[in-house]
Formats: structure tokens, sequence, C-alpha cells
């Protein structure tokens, strides 16, 4: 997996590509959160378009991720969605958790 | 896997016929389960989705094989063998571990659990087989099996809120 990152109006957006399965992917989502959090970056869009495969541990980082950027009072979204991933997401309810669009510029409008 | 097998005679040879794979705890194999996974998916019969969904289950079931059953490690083998019926394909995944107590799971979906990073594995091969079941084997390890019946081929049905 690979993530190109993108800054538009504040919000930094990670582009993920590949797959996002247990040992591979998972932890350099981790990574890149941190550093741009420490780097005071803490509104976090995350573009899954391009994501090939998610497994439960995927989903755990996401989950992850969503946590660990809230409780630093950041907010992190989710930006297109694979009919895949919504699936997961919804029968493990967490749809109803993450705040997720299907385009970029609503997205970017919806942070505050 | 040449071009000029028809489909129809890969079908009628692979109904009733086991594939048998054995390898190492290793995560860098999981690419390589999908791949045969995916191969023999296709060639009982089931669409595109479904297909996505068992191989999905496989994975799922071989990373707590490797995780949970053998502790990560590398000398332990998990197998794997896929059974194919006229009906269903059933896959046995088995590990050299000492099992486990599915109570003990944490349910993924109650509103405590929903924020946990992980243990939703075996929640996603209950939601996308339709057998599920454990056994301790009598020579030591734990064999897990996972059925996906060939008419079921709408995943999503036992899964609407």
């Amino acid at each position: 997996m690979t993530i190109d990152t993108r800054n538009v109006n504040g919000i930094t957006i990670l582009e993920l590509h590949g797959k996002v399965t247990i040992g591979e992917g998972s932890r350099e989502i981790r990574e890149t959160i941190r550093k741009l959090l420490d780097a005071g970056n803490k509104n976090i869009l995350l573009n899954l378009g391009d994501v090939s495969y998610v497994d439960s541990s995927g989903i755990g980082e996401l989950v992850s991720s969503y946590t660990t950027v809230t409780n630093q009072g950041g907010q992190f979204k989710l930006l297109h969605l694979t009919k895949k991933i919504r699936e997961l997401l919804a029968i493990t309810k967490l749809l109803t958790v993450f705040d997720s669009y299907d385009d970029e510029e609503t997205a970017i409008g919806s942070f505050s | 896997m040449g071009e000029e097998i028809n489909e129809g005679n890969q079908v009628s040879q692979l109904r009733g016929a086991d594939l048998e794979i054995t390898f190492g705890s290793q995560f860098g194999y999981l690419d390589f389960v999908e791949e045969i996974s995916d191969a023999i998916t296709r060639m009982v019969g089931f669409d595109e989705d479904t297909r996505f969904w068992i191989t999905l289950s496989i994975r799922e079931s071989v990373v707590n094989a490797i995780q949970h059953g053998n502790q990560l490690d590398e000398s332990k083998k998990v197998g794997i063998r896929f059974q194919s019926l006229p009906d269903r394909l059933v896959i046995y995944i088995q590990d050299e571990g000492e099992g486990f107590d599915e109570s003990k799971i944490r349910d993924p979906l109650k509103p405590e659990n929903l924020l946990q990073t992980g243990g939703r594995g075996v929640f996603f091969v209950r939601s996308f087989m339709d057998e599920v079941d454990w056994k301790l084997l009598p020579e030591g390890g734990m064999e897990m099996r996972i059925e996906k019946r060939l008419n079921h081929t709408k995943q999503g049905e036992k899964n609407d809120d």
C-alpha cells in the first residue's frame, strides 16, 4: 500500500492505494497519522477510493485512526468508500461512527 | 490455467475434488491464499461478490490460525483444504494451536466494543459463510470448517439491518 498526501484548505487528504490488510498497510496509516498529529495537522480526510482490499485488521486500523485523531481534538473523515468497504462498515455498525462522503468538495466543506 | 481450457470442463473436474495446501505461519502467504481461493471459487461457479466474501473469510480464518492458533510461530504450519461438493464449497483451515472458546470473543456490535481495533475476524467469517464450526483434532491442533452453498450466491441477505 502507498499513501499520497495533499493539503486542501488546511485539511490533510490521505490518498490510500492498494491493500489495507494485516501486515500490509495497516502500520503505514498509523505512522502517517501520528506524524500529522505531531505536526499539528488535526483535520484528516482519508480517501479510500483506490483501496483494493480491506480485512478486519484494516477496519480496525480505520477505527484506531478515528479514535486517535478525535482524542486529540481533531476530525477524521472518510472519502469515496468502495462498495465492499461500505458493506464491511455497515455490518460492523461503523457507518454510523464514521463521517463519510462521496464527493471531495462536500467532504472538505464539512470540516469545521 | 491455460486459456484454452473450457470452463465447463474445469467445473466438472473440480466437483468432488480436493485441493490442499500447507505453509508456514507467515502473513506473506495471504496473497497466495487469496489467489488460490479466487481461482477455486471462480471454477466452482460463485459470482464475483460471493467470491470476494468467501476469500475474505478464508483470509480472516488463516490470520486467526497464524496469530492465535500458531502464536506467530513461523515453524508451525497452517493447512487449507478445499472440498468442492455438488451443492457447496467446504474449506477446512487447520493450525497447530489449542483451539479457542468462541464465547470469550467479545461481540463487536455491542456499543462498548464498536471502537475496539480488533475482534472482527470471526464475525466477518460468520457473516459471509453459511456454516462455520471448529473442532480440536485428536492428533493435536485445531480445524475450522467453513462452507458456502452454491445456490446462496447473493451476499447480504443475512446481514440486512
